[in-house]
């Protein structure tokens, strides 16, 4: 799909990855995540361990990348079987984070009053938000995921719920973190704040 | 725990002092994973009554087919129910991964801070007492329709309770070689029913040597030892599989 890339993506980086359909935008992002393997290449992270900057292979330590990371993929991850609170408590206690702030995480997704709910009966729309309402989550905390890759977080998310997200993802930067995604949508982020990075359809 | 954790406890503790954040031991994310699997499959009751049920039916279905002959169908009872029970498990075995795989929760598993191994292990045993346990809670009363051996009792049930782990232990690894395929519960079977076989044999053999009032201790260690040896090594295999499945 693609070759000879190269990319740094910083702290305080908002990147959106964009390119037609297929042009592999999705295998970029499971590379960056380490879920596919790249034919070539090498994926790198960088950490601040008592004042001295590592930067590692994402397989040398996968334990501490996966402690950095929150990445949301094409599918939500939600189980149709499980509450809305009981899916979001799973998901924040499986990365070790609290679990205090559930029934907060989850209004600020619009799902209060759903919270009993279980997802199987919810919309796509609301069953997004479940895995969404994650990062707000993830914001508040101070032992929190820094790199956030995201796949399509804008799917089925209505108008006011996506200028809550780039809000958030602009809050994430400025404390930090970076926030890697693709969308086909255009975004409000001011300009000098948005990486971009286009990806091009080959034909072979 | 190893250097990493400890640095990255280290990176956040001055921060993290106002925050409570629970880092999970191992222990914490087995535990964590094997209520979420047991809670989805209380609230998806077929996964739990379809493998007994096929159980049941298999087993029950012999004498009729038969006839009432006790000498014939006690012959004959240990192959029925281990040759039932592995049918059953063989029939629940998609559910292992399946489901999490078709929405996702699989990556988020492979990408969360833990070991695999471990959510793996959590996952196995969650399947096992979902479809094991409840075979070995019938089959002594399955047994009786089967004119069973009354010395051979206790080793069915401890056949049983050796030997449906090891089925669920070999058969996650073929499902997790098979997740990612539409159609993959032929190869499934192809892949997991040879790794099945010395667990039949050693089991009907055991029950057959205690029926004679002989002693069974030899194939029950055989068991024991596939089972010891599909514990330690079948999680690393099923995460080691699961990462190529999903790539």
């Amino acid at each position: 799909m693609f070759e000879q890339l190269n990319l740094q993506i910083n702290a305080g980086d908002i990147v959106q990855i964009e390119g037609p359909n297929g042009a592999g935008k999705t295998s970029l992002l499971r590379i960056l995540t380490g879920l596919s393997q790249p034919y070539d290449g090498e994926v790198f992270f960088s950490t601040t361990t008592q004042e001295q900057v590592r930067t590692l292979k994402i397989s040398d330590d996968s334990e501490l990348f996966h402690q950095n990371l929150l990445y949301l993929g094409h599918l939500a991850g939600v189980k149709g079987e499980m509450t809305a609170t009981e899916n979001l408590s799973f998901n924040l206690a499986l990365h070790g984070l609290s679990t205090d702030s559930v029934d907060e995480n989850l209004s600020a997704v619009n799902l209060l009053g759903f919270e009993d709910s279980l997802a199987s009966h919810l919309s796509a729309g609301q069953h997004r938000r479940i895995a969404l309402a994650r990062l707000f989550s993830s914001a508040e905390l101070a032992h929190k995921a820094k790199i956030w890759i995201l796949d399509e977080p804008f799917t089925a998310i209505d108008k006011q719920g996506v200028a809550n997200l780039e809000k958030l993802f602009l809050q994430h930067a400025e404390q930090g973190g970076c926030v890697i995604l693709t969308t086909h949508q255009d975004l409000t982020i001011a300009k000098e704040k948005l990486k971009k990075i286009t990806l091009a359809y080959r034909f072979y | 725990m190893n250097q990493a954790s400890e640095n990255s406890i280290a990176q956040n503790s001055p921060r993290d002092m106002n925050k409570t954040t629970n880092k999970l031991s191992y222990r914490g994310a087995f535990n964590l994973m094997v209520k979420r699997d047991l809670t989805i499959a209380l609230r998806h009751k077929d996964d739990i009554l379809n493998p007994l049920l096929f159980f049941v039916i298999v087993v029950t279905l012999f004498p009729l087919g038969i006839g009432p002959e006790a000498s014939t169908l006690s012959r004959i009872a240990p192959g029925i129910i281990w040759v039932a029970a592995l049918l059953s498990t063989l029939l629940s075995l998609d559910r292992l991964f399946k489901a999490d795989h078709n929405d996702g929760s699989l990556e988020q598993m492979l990408l969360s801070p833990h070991p695999v191994f471990i959510l793996v292990l959590a996952k196995i045993t969650a399947h096992w007492l979902i479809t094991g346990l409840p075979l070995i809670i019938v089959a002594p009363l399955l047994a009786v329709l089967l004119h069973f051996n009354e010395q051979s009792y206790s080793a069915l049930m401890l056949t049983l309770l050796l030997g449906t782990p090891v089925l669920s232990l070999l058969g996650a690894i073929g499902v997790a070689l098979t997740v990612g395929i539409k159609k993959g519960g032929v190869l499934l079977s192809l892949l997991v029913l040879p790794l099945y076989i010395p667990v039949l044999i050693f089991a009907t053999s055991a029950i057959d040597t205690a029926a004679l009032g002989l002693p069974y201790g030899g194939q029950l260690a055989i068991i024991a030892a596939l089972f010891l040896g599909s514990l330690t090594l079948a999680p690393f295999a099923v995460g080691a599989a699961l990462k190529v499945s999903t790539n």
